[in-house]
């Protein structure tokens, strides 16, 4: 315990690292005289699982959802319903208490300067989360410098430094070290790559990457860029506007997307090709209000396809193909939809 | 700051291996401030206020309390009176610097004790959130109902005269603005993703505020209570006109405004004597804190 080891696996390869079952945040609206001011629905039942040594790409539109889901994750907030099971165990009970289990998942933010503490040194710092579970500095100091060499900086030239005295991407570098201190077994990747120029990004990119085999690492990979995410992900789940619309393999996603949204989405990436360049949006307005948002299909007020069905009914996330689950009524047998498979005879 | 002072000598021992040897946390303050002019002037000029207050009673050239009225209000330099006369006679310069003695007294007594009560109030306030905050800050703004003179003058009377009872009004006078400006640095660092990310490795609420809070809402609610010292001085000076702080002929600069004010016409510079001491150490210990703030300041 006093060198912070790893966690040993304890479910086996089969067993997914992190399971999410219908987790919801609702944030209480403050308004009017008496309180009746209604809710956020930021996330609104959402279920996936990540297996181990797995990247998981989340990816979705600005305010669909996707920071409150990992902040949910991350335990930074508390949910309005739902669960979360780590490697077999709910989290939060006494077989993985909560302080365990941060221990087990990290998180870098987006933002590299606000990350990090500005009257520390990034020594400091990265040796911070080592301290508080119980390694003493002789200990943690020799550890955080062992990081920094992990993610590519010198520790003789960068362990004193502060953060403003540091580019974007070495604070981001930085930022990964002290998420890797406590040795997690999982780190939650909210837009680490988004801040930074093009050429950093792949440096960081391909850091990572090294990064997961060297320390057995399974990545929850949030992005709004599509091109990032095909690059790094095994799996990516599309969300709108708190739930998920589409999920599955990264290749059968990019290459055969089956809900309108992420058609769409998909359909916004610029073209290499001038002479496909497009003219029309793929998708226009912005997404509804998440305090009161469309019955049913909660895209159906932006998606070309959806008729009567689509208000009354909420999709159920189908099976669409080998992993890939779509919430969409076109693609669920018999569901009314007029491009709804036939129900066998 | 206290992580800062842990740092020093731990840098040189853990890994001096860097070619460029690093200088020490409070080296680095050190230099900032012999480089700030202003600063060091600052600190001259109380360093010497303070040594003529504290030493007064062996260096001061006459009595404070034994005037005579044949040397009433006489000018700045009227033999061997260096600052003049006061309307009893007495001499100013000894007045001055025993008078300086209550005044620093309860100029910065009461706002040391509110920056620190005030203080923990606003960043508990800020930190904690929530139901807390709005009980703090909900009772602050009652204090806001009442201008803050007369809310010295009415506990300080309900207290009865004296100078400690003085402080004490004047302590809880000085209470309510620290927790506002504490409460609204404290709300804006805690949101900060650093102190998200410290929540993330499962530190105690508590280790949070010592190591990432503190060091960076420190600066500007210091800074402010500085401000608040001159105010003191002031407020004092009125609870002393009115009977509820020291009583004449006791020395201290306010209640010497207030009685040299019926000199103004005959002799002006003589009665503004007690306001530019005043003016002079408010204004040297606010730029001296300013100074201070900046040269804490990594980032400078």
């Amino acid at each position: 315990m006093l060198q912070l080891p790893t966690m040993p696996d304890r479910g086996g390869p089969a067993q997914p690292l992190l399971i999410v079952k219908d987790l919801k945040k609702h944030f209480p609206l403050k308004g009017g005289l008496f309180g009746a001011g209604g809710k956020v629905q930021a996330v609104d039942g959402i279920d996936f699982e990540i297996r181990k040594g797995e990247t998981l790409g989340i990816v979705g539109e600005s305010g669909c959802g996707k920071s409150t889901a990992s902040r949910l994750i991350m335990s930074l907030i508390e949910p309005t319903d739902g669960e979360i099971i780590f490697d077999g165990e709910k989290v939060g009970t006494s077989a993985l208490p909560l302080k365990e289990y941060r221990r087990q998942v990290q998180m870098v933010f987006q933002d590299s300067y606000a990350s990090l503490n500005p009257r520390l040194p990034i020594e400091e710092s990265i040796a911070f989360g080592p301290m508080v579970h119980g390694l003493n500095r002789s200990r943690a100091i020799p550890r955080a410098h062992d990081l920094l060499t992990a993610v590519g900086l010198a520790p003789a030239q960068f362990a004193h430094r502060y953060p403003h005295e540091l580019s974007g991407g070495q604070r981001q570098r930085v930022n990964i070290a002290r998420a890797l201190a406590l040795r997690p077994r999982m780190l939650i990747l909210d837009e680490p790559v988004s801040a930074l120029d093009k050429s950093v990004e792949a440096q960081v990119l391909n850091m990572l990457q090294d990064l997961k085999a060297q320390f057995e690492l399974t990545y929850l990979f949030i992005s709004h860029d599509l091109n990032v995410v095909q690059h790094v992900a095994d799996r990516v789940l599309v969300m709108y506007l708190g739930r998920v619309a589409e999920v599955g393999p990264v290749d059968s996603i990019f290459d055969a997307p089956r809900h309108p949204y992420t058609q769409a989405l998909l359909a916004s990436r610029p073209s290499m090709d001038p002479d496909q360049r497009r003219t029309e949006p793929p998708i226009t307005g912005d997404p509804p209000n998440p305090v009161n948002p469309p019955s049913g299909c909660r895209f159906r007020t932006r998606c070309k396809i959806a008729e009567d069905v689509c208000a009354s009914a909420t999709p159920p996330l189908a099976e669409v193909a080998p992993m890939h689950q779509a919430a969409c009524h076109a693609n669920v047998t018999a569901s009314g939809h007029s491009l709804a498979p036939r129900e066998a005879a | 700051m206290s992580t800062a002072s842990t740092t020093s000598p731990d840098i040189s021992g853990a890994s001096a291996s860097g070619p460029k040897k690093q200088q020490g946390y409070w080296a680095g303050v050190g230099s900032r401030v012999r480089r700030d002019k202003i600063t060091l002037i600052c600190g001259g000029i109380l360093l010497v206020m303070f040594l003529l207050i504290v030493f007064a009673p062996w260096i001061a050239p006459y009595d404070p309390l034994q005037g005579s009225m044949a040397r009433r209000l006489k000018p700045v330099g009227w033999q061997g009176h260096l600052l003049g006369t006061d309307e009893l006679g007495r001499d100013m310069l000894t007045r001055l610097m025993y008078g300086g003695r209550y005044s620093w007294f309860v100029g910065i007594t009461p706002v040391t004790i509110a920056f620190a009560i005030g203080g923990s109030l606003g960043i508990l306030a800020g930190f904690v959130g929530g139901k807390v905050n709005m009980l703090i800050m909900r009772a602050t703004d009652v204090f806001y109902a009442f201008p803050s003179v007369l809310l010295a003058v009415a506990i300080s009377g309900a207290l009865g005269p004296g100078i400690f009872n003085a402080i004490l009004s004047m302590t809880l006078v000085f209470i309510p603005p620290l927790i506002r400006v504490s409460e609204s640095v404290t709300t804006s660092v805690r949101n900060l993703d650093y102190v998200e990310s410290a929540r993330a490795t499962g530190a105690s609420a508590f280790t949070i505020v010592r190591v990432h809070v503190l060091p960076n809402v420190m600066g500007p609610i210091f800074v402010y209570a500085t401000t608040l010292i001159s105010v003191s001085m002031i407020l004092a000076s009125g609870l002393s006109f009115l009977g509820l702080g020291v009583k004449p002929p006791t020395p201290e600069w306010g209640m010497m405004l207030n009685t040299l004010r019926t000199a103004i016409y005959s002799q002006p510079l003589l009665a503004t004597l007690p306001g530019i001491c005043i003016f002079v150490t408010s204004l040297c210990f606010n730029l001296l804190s300013d100074g201070l703030r900046g040269a804490m300041d990594v980032r400078n």
